[in-house]
């Protein structure tokens, strides 16, 4: 699990730190942190159903926070939990293109345990870097 | 532990960070709180709130209310006034991305001893009525088109379709439909989110709360009965929520917005992302203005309609009618807001817009928009407390002015969720507190373990601090039966 949650950043909402070795591998442990925040048991989400992003920014952050909100997006939208298959990042004259291949199924209380909602991605102290080992990031979630 | 020492302190419980503390600060800040409080607050509040001090048009200090802790942006408990005829910016992390998150608290001419033997029932039914949790959704089935009217009607588009009664209106800040609502102004995903949310209550520490107002914690009897708390015992219903997935979403989609313009087209520089904004009077300013009222009038909407279900469950378990059962909205209150409000300052009237996040509007006796029942008593201000240990009912004063008329909004958080959810385990706690009288019922066990009252400030302490400072004055405390948690 390459995101761990944060006890000593936010008080009524909820912070957490992903990482991986690409820029894909941080994108998907992110969409899983904040899939996490709200569900429990991410094993439990049956990947029956796809959904395509297709984003694009020209800052990679924002990509990434445009990525992010579209889980919150689907979750209310469609009461679709949503889990990254596949994620690809390329740039192209300066811009960032996002395409990701996304599975899941509609919202079941019986087989899914609640944690908490997420309304929104801050941009309050969010953050992605690229360290020794890869990249990094750190979000606030508006609970 | 925060660097107390900066602050140089301006009374028992207000205390000044000066604009020397950090480059930028247009006017100083104000902490609101105790001794205890204050050195108990978060560090991360010292530098939101100064941070919140270096924008365009702030007027006079960058308030936080004794409830305050670490938010995003503003802090929660932040308050900044802002002059429109100086520049002034309207900023979505000013105001939270739950627009209009609020609370409303409704009587009954029910006691205690009447309730308890249906408390259980009633808990039951409210919890099955009215959706809580992840993602949840309303029993009001709407077309896109119509979810444009309720955008733009408010509380009155549910009065009209039935959802109510029509003196409702009058107990609700702007009468439940703020003006200059306007859906040309809202995203497509902004509907998507919402159409299916009106009437659910949301998560985290929103909740649906069946209380008690013991006659020991009635602080005064006169103020209390022009609310409609009198007799001993007696049961009221307090809730909170907001206007769910539309009104994050219409933040989201500003908060992106001002970020592309703010430096390149207004040279507007800011010390954190999540403070994005634009100038008042610019297109950009407008465009979210009107947009962002949508969102306050999809919460008086989202509201209006669990007040209805409330009343029918209510009616349902006593086997009389809501009006028979004395359930009179006593007030809704709005703590996450942006507002074009007149105010003195310095003897000169202004017209500023009042972001208000996680800090409730409190006006004075005589103030405009109080309904004629409130007019001498002040404007009724509910303080959602933790599940555990309480409520209040406070009334605005004439020495609010300082606050530019705003108080706390809740007991304020002490403790990360992270943390908590470490602490507590929710099935436990939901034993405990049924052995105490408290009957909770909630989607999540892992969210009522972040819920702990532990996880809190001490209301008490925290109302205490606002009456002391004269931003607030207490009315009465309420106690906790029953609670439904998101």
């Amino acid at each position: 699990m390459p995101y761990e949650f944060l006890e000593e950043v936010a008080t009524a909402d909820i912070a957490f730190h992903a990482w991986g070795t690409t820029l894909e591998e941080v994108f998907k442990a992110a969409g899983d942190a904040v899939m996490n925040t709200m569900i429990e048991n991410l094993d439990a989400i049956a990947l029956s159903q796809t959904r395509t992003f297709n984003l694009e920014e020209d800052a990679l952050d924002l990509l990434l926070f445009n990525f992010l909100q579209e889980f919150v997006y689907y979750k209310d939208s469609e009461l679709l939990l949503l889990r990254t298959r596949q994620v690809q990042i390329e740039e192209q004259a300066s811009i960032y293109h996002l395409s990701a291949t996304t599975q899941g199924e509609q919202l079941d209380r019986d087989r899914h345990h609640q944690r908490v909602d997420v309304k929104a991605i801050t941009l309050h102290q969010f953050e992605l870097k690229k360290t020794d080992t890869g990249w990094s990031t750190q979000v606030i979630l508006d609970i | 532990m925060a660097p107390i020492e900066v602050l140089k302190q301006v009374s028992d419980v207000i205390w000044e960070i000066p604009t020397s503390y950090k480059a930028g600060m247009r006017v100083p800040a104000r902490l609101y709180g105790t001794e205890k409080l204050i050195r108990e607050l978060d560090d991360a509040v010292y530098d939101q709130i100064t941070n919140v001090a270096t924008l365009p048009g702030i007027t006079k200090y960058a308030l936080c209310m004794p409830d305050g802790h670490f938010g995003y942006g503003f802090p929660i408990g932040g308050v900044a006034a802002m002059d429109i005829e100086q520049g002034g910016v309207i900023s979505p992390g000013g105001i939270g991305f739950d627009i209009n998150c609020g609370m409303r608290l409704v009587t009954t001419n029910l006691t205690y001893k009447d309730v308890k033997p249906h408390l259980k029932e009633l808990v039951d039914k409210l919890y099955d009525r009215v959706p809580a949790g992840v993602g949840s959704t309303g029993f009001v089935k709407l077309a896109r088109n119509d979810f444009r009217k309720v955008v733009e009607q408010g509380a009155q588009w549910c009065i009209n379709n039935g959802y109510g009664w029509e003196d409702d209106l009058e107990f609700m800040e702007e009468q439940g439909c703020i003006k200059g609502a306007d859906a040309s102004k809202i995203s497509e995903k902004a509907i998507d989110r919402g159409v299916h949310q009106i009437g659910t209550l949301g998560s985290g520490n929103h909740y649906l709360e069946i209380q008690v107002a013991k006659r020991e914690n009635v602080f005064d009897n006169v103020l209390a009965k022009q609310m409609g708390i009198t007799k001993s015992d007696q049961v009221v219903i307090m809730f909170h929520c907001g206007s769910r997935g539309f009104g994050h979403q219409v933040a989201t989609d500003y908060l992106l917005r001002f970020l592309k313009v703010m430096d390149s087209k207004y040279g507007i520089k800011i010390l954190d992302r999540e403070l994005a904004c634009a100038p008042f009077d610019s297109p950009e300013g407008q465009a979210y203005f009107a947009a962002m009222k949508c969102g306050i009038n999809m919460s008086f909407a989202n509201r209006q309609v669990i007040l209805h279900r409330i009343r029918e469950v209510f009616s349902q378990v006593f086997g009389q009618s809501a009006e028979d059962l004395g359930m009179q909205l006593v007030y809704d209150v709005s703590h996450n807001t942006a507002k074009l409000e007149k105010h003195f300052v310095d003897g000169k009237e202004r017209s500023l817009l009042v972001h208000r996040k996680g800090a409730t509007r409190a006006f004075a006796p005589e103030m405009a928009d109080l309904p004629e029942r409130y007019k001498e008593t002040g404007q009724p201000v509910i303080i959602g407390g933790s599940m555990e240990t309480g409520s209040y009912l406070l009334t605005g004063v004439a020495t609010g002015d300082q606050t530019f008329y705003s108080t706390a909004h809740g007991s304020g958080r002490s403790m990360s969720r992270t943390k908590a959810r470490k602490m507590w385990r929710g099935d436990v706690l939901q034993k405990q507190m049924q052995q105490r009288g408290i009957y909770v019922r909630s989607t999540s066990y892992s969210g009522l373990a972040e819920e702990a009252g532990g996880a809190y400030k001490d209301v008490d302490e925290v109302i205490e601090a606002a009456e002391l400072a004269g931003i607030s004055q207490r009315v009465a405390k309420l106690t906790p039966i029953g609670n439904i948690k998101g």
